[in-house]
């Protein structure tokens, strides 16, 4: 048997040619338009492309759907598959533009956030509290202590052994002035680093976030205990306050964050365990990014701020300040925009 | 807007239904890929910071130092805490490293992607990554890292850089916590008509040489003729004539690509009426 060859004319048409013959154009003229916007932004796009986008991806779509249940042109199927996707995302996926997501993240979605995190918050708070009492308790009780709370390095000559006056100095040293800007930064990066650890670390239930507050609860409280002996605790407290008003409760939140995270995965209430663990996941990752900013505020604090201001009063005032505009700004002004989430 | 569990599980296509009603079938990253995203990323990173450095050291003097120190600390930590957040929340929703691999970050639900989501997933990173590596490098330089802590440096990197293998989303810790997934992102240009291309004179076949394949033979056809290899076409030319008990007439592209056009139309014409057949094992 062989096979005839027959005229152009009676060749057999296949849907797929059809098909293409009716909607290439649209296709590629979609195809064009989401490679702009991908390649720039949507603003790349003139007014005519912009109103013909809703209905070239709408009939791409329908093509997709026809194609897969038509033709057995795999090629087209996938070209269409792909085009549609990436269209998609385009148009559904697309970012909020940047100034409007950092107006609405300081206006609205990171006080909401803090607010929603205010039981862990205070969990922190006082957890911090209690871990720096306790501190302070043990070593007035018995110094060596110290030595276990206090890692060598950081203690750098302020233990139980030192002099009221060497420990004065340290609360009152303005030497090293180039160094102030370098220093805030330092703090800063890590301490921010610090603060996302913790949030991160909410993952494994919660615990080792835990930990991370009360041991930060254990190094204020044994410092105060040296500082206290020697007629120093009020003095140590303003230097402390000046940043540490706005640093340890960044720490509180970013501790809350993960605590959040913890508590969703382990106790997920009436949702999935991981639509809970989503939920919390957003919220705190807002509340953390927040303490970022926080910390940087007490890097410049800390690093700038205590370098140069030497009077007791001024940095208490100054830390209390910081304190009430964190507070006022967190729980009591409120947006027009709904609580988190809602 | 919803993902279920209609597709598969096995694949990594995954369903995927836009608000038109239309499922886009989504192809998951791959391991792989998804770990060659994350090398070609952290190399990147690794030489811009040796580079800053160097050139810090370069340029700076005694009494510009601590303005150098100071950008470097801040430099340092935008860039292991930024990199990742800031590329995925631009309109690709990738870094570098994930563009080159041809990858996206996506909200599992389908809804745009927030900053806080990226934020979050990123975030992971640190107990994921940086913590029992920061651990052991810390250890090792101070020279008291023993084999119990290399261990468990090891064993706690293990769980969650082997995360993804273990759920069938290949979901890291942070995609988990964010609500996100990495789905593939493919671009090809629209592919050459077979059948109607060009104008020509056309064989015809017999019922009984078209009733022998199904659509995954059809398809399998479709691609040796896109992808042109000339002995690939003579091979299957002569596989399809041996079976169908038809002659050699020497053009075996001519050939193919008739036969094709004619197997698609009789399947096409089949689907019409409510018959797919899937392949050559099901009844034509």
């Amino acid at each position: 048997m062989t096979a005839p060859l027959v005229a152009a004319a009676d060749a057999p048409l296949v849907n797929a040619t059809r098909f293409r013959a009716a909607h290439a154009a649209d296709w590629e003229r979609l195809d064009a338009l989401v490679t702009r916007m991908e390649k720039r932004s949507i603003r790349a796009l003139s007014d005519e492309d912009l109103l013909a986008l809703p209905a070239l991806y709408r009939t791409t779509l329908s093509s997709l759907s026809v194609a897969r249940d038509t033709s057995l042109d795999r090629a087209l199927v996938t070209y269409l598959e792909q085009l549609c996707t990436r269209a998609y995302f385009q148009i559904y996926g697309v970012q909020t533009p940047a100034h409007r997501q950092i107006a609405r993240f300081f206006a609205s979605s990171w006080p909401a956030a803090v607010r929603a995190l205010w039981r862990e918050t205070l969990f922190c708070v006082v957890m911090t509290a209690g871990a720096a009492i306790a501190a302070f308790l043990l070593i007035r009780s018995d110094p060596s202590w110290f030595y276990s709370i206090i890692p060598e390095g950081l203690a750098s000559g302020r233990d139980p052994s030192a002099s009221a006056e060497s420990l004065r100095k340290t609360l009152y040293d303005d030497s090293g002035k180039n160094w102030l800007g370098t220093f805030a930064a330092f703090l800063f990066t890590h301490n921010a680093q610090i603060a996302i650890f913790s949030f991160a670390l909410g993952f494994a239930f919660a615990l080792p976030t835990v930990l991370l507050i009360l041991y930060n609860g254990l190094m204020v409280g044994a410092f105060f205990a040296v500082f206290a002996a020697k007629g120093l605790g009020l003095n140590l407290a303003a230097w402390l306050m000046i940043h540490g008003t706005t640093e340890i409760f960044a720490i509180c939140i970013s501790g809350a964050a993960g605590i959040r995270i913890g508590m969703a995965i382990a106790f997920p209430g009436k949702l999935t365990r991981m639509d809970s663990a989503v939920r919390a996941g957003r919220m705190s990752a807002t509340a953390m990014a927040g303490t970022v900013i926080m910390l940087a505020v007490a890097g410049l604090l800390e690093g700038v701020g205590r370098q140069t201001i030497l009077d007791d009063g001024m940095r208490a005032l100054i830390g209390g300040s910081a304190l009430a505009g964190w507070l006022v700004y967190f729980y009591a002004w409120r947006s027009k925009k709904a609580e988190y989430g809602h | 807007m919803a993902t279920s569990a209609i597709a598969p599980r096995r694949t990594l296509k995954r369903t995927f239904i836009t608000p038109e009603g239309v499922d886009l079938r989504l192809e998951l990253g791959s391991a792989g890929s998804r770990a060659g995203a994350f090398l070609i990323d952290w190399a990147i990173i690794t030489l811009i910071l040796v580079a800053v450095t160097l050139l810090f050291v370069f340029v700076a003097r005694i009494e510009t130092a601590p303005f150098f120190m100071a950008l470097w600390f801040i430099g340092y930590f935008l860039l292991r805490n930024g990199w990742f957040s800031l590329f995925e929340m631009g309109s690709r929703g990738a870094t570098p490293g994930k563009r080159l691999t041809g990858l996206r970050v996506v909200a599992r639900d389908g809804a745009r992607l927030t900053g806080a989501a990226v934020i979050a997933r990123n975030a992971m990173r640190e107990i994921e990554v940086f913590l029992p590596l920061s651990f052991l490098v810390q250890q090792t330089a101070a020279g008291t890292a023993d084999t119990f802590l290399v261990l468990f440096s090891l064993t706690w990197s293990g769980i969650f850089l082997f995360f993804p293998l273990f759920n069938r989303d290949r979901l890291r810790v942070g995609d988990l916590v964010a609500g996100t997934w990495v789905v593939r992102t493919g671009k090809s240009k629209l592919s050459d008509d077979l059948v109607g291309s060009a104008l020509r004179q056309r064989r015809t076949f017999p019922e009984s040489a078209l009733k022998l394949y199904g659509i995954y033979e059809l398809q399998t056809l479709e691609e040796v003729l896109r992808n042109d290899q000339a002995d690939a076409i003579a091979t299957v030319a002569a596989t399809i004539r041996h079976k169908a008990g038809l002659p050699d007439d020497g053009d075996d592209w001519a050939f193919l690509s008739d036969y094709y056009a004619a197997l698609c139309a009789r399947l096409e014409a089949g689907l019409m009426v409510g018959r797919r057949r899937e392949s050559k094992y099901e009844d034509g």
